[in-house]
């Protein structure tokens, strides 16, 4: 199970990555925009990719749609992790087919509870 | 100085008088007097708008004085209070972020510590309950009085590694306090800038009304509106609890994705 962790911000990436690993997934790669993500995404065979949304560069919410427009990525299962908390911008990422929705400040517990949900709904 | 304080009730009064007066002049059929009245009006109009561009160059040039910005010297030596300020949440940035990566350091070094202390002690605790159960040899007995006693050293050396991680992650939980010092001066500063820029835009709206300037708010509105696009991300919404357009927590995204049938 290979994870990209996208966050403009490297403490966050850090706080993910080390839950992460406690969960089990230590095959981790970070980037910190949309812009440096794609290319990683296109080149190498991640399983799953967890955002933010407000970056400089590519946001979140574009990366997510760059995503699915791939026809090589479109099924790739994505987590956001933001603290966009508008309930139009939640609908936004449902529309664009995000397949979790996580708001910052977040806890280990429901960072947990969110991948579990889209792996079991992958795998099912 | 009451009189420069309240131009607006001078003007309206003059205003006010001539008006009478030329009404008065126009029932009487006094033409002359009335032409007269008229160019009265205009000057007391003209003298209200210059007043009012004069005050309004004055408080730009004290809000330039109070920004602390010289446009004739634009790499001056002492900064702007602005971009002193620029500066100083850079710093918090640059603090904050230290701290964290300070702690997480901090937690990744003692992590494995708690996790191996906790594992021996699950072994050794299996093997001493075998002991307990007399279904140790002699021979294995020794070997677990030996495994016990290096682990009673590494508690305690571990322990103490450990109680020091802890009080370094107190320690790097003072940016708080120099950080929370910083953004309370910048705030009093962008309240000032508010303050001082509210003042000339109240100076600005005395040159339109006498003027007879007048703004389409609507069309700024627009414009405004236009400027805010949601997908470029807002960051961290204050007050989520009392609006109703804003998730306040991770149950609200859960109803509000389950209700879109996720």
């Amino acid at each position: 199970m290979k994870i990209l962790i996208v966050d403009d911000f490297s403490t966050m990436r850090r706080i993910i990555k080390n839950l992460l690993r406690d969960l089990g997934f230590t095959n981790t790669a970070e980037a910190d925009d949309g812009t440096t993500a794609l290319p990683m995404l296109q080149s190498g065979s991640f399983d799953f990719l967890v955002t933010d949304w407000n970056m400089p560069g590519m946001t979140g919410i574009d990366l997510l749609r760059a995503v699915r427009a791939d026809e090589r990525l479109k099924h790739l299962p994505v987590l956001m992790v933001t603290a966009e908390a508008k309930r139009d911008q939640i609908i936004e990422a449902a529309q664009a087919g995000v397949n979790g929705y996580v708001v910052k400040p977040f806890t280990a517990q429901v960072l947990k509870e969110k991948i579990e949900k889209i792996f079991e709904r992958v795998n099912g | 100085m009451e009189h420069d304080a309240f131009p607006q009730d001078d003007l309206e009064s003059t205003l006010k008088n001539n008006a009478r007066q030329l009404v008065d002049s126009l029932e009487r059929g006094n033409f002359g007097e009335a032409v007269q009245m008229i160019n009265e009006l205009n000057k007391a109009r003209d003298h209200g708008l210059y007043l009012e561009v004069g005050k309004l160059t004055r408080e730009l040039h004290s809000a330039i004085v109070n920004f602390q910005l010289d446009p004739r010297v634009p790499h001056a030596k002492e900064v702007s209070q602005i971009s002193d300020a620029t500066e100083r949440l850079n710093y918090v940035v640059t603090m904050t972020e230290k701290a964290a990566n300070r702690t997480m350091d901090l937690v990744e070094q003692s992590a494995p510590l708690v996790n191996d202390l906790s594992s021996e002690a699950s072994s050794l605790s299996a093997d001493w309950g075998r002991f307990m159960r007399r279904e140790l040899s002699a021979e294995a007995f020794r070997e677990l009085a030996k495994r016990m006693e290096l682990f009673l050293a590494r508690s305690e050396r571990d322990g103490a590694k450990l109680s020091g991680h802890l009080n370094d992650i107190l320690l790097a939980q003072d940016y708080q306090d120099l950080t929370g010092q910083v953004i309370k001066r910048v705030t009093q500063l962008v309240t000032d800038v508010e303050s001082n820029l509210l003042k000339l835009v109240l100076m600005a709206s005395q040159v339109d009304r006498f003027a007879g300037i007048k703004h389409d708010h609507s069309i700024l509105r627009a414009e405004q509106v236009k400027e805010k696009q949601p997908s470029h991300g807002e960051g961290p919404q204050i007050h989520a609890d009392k609006r109703d357009d804003v998730a306040s927590n991770q149950d609200d995204v859960d109803d509000l994705l389950s209700s879109l049938g996720f």
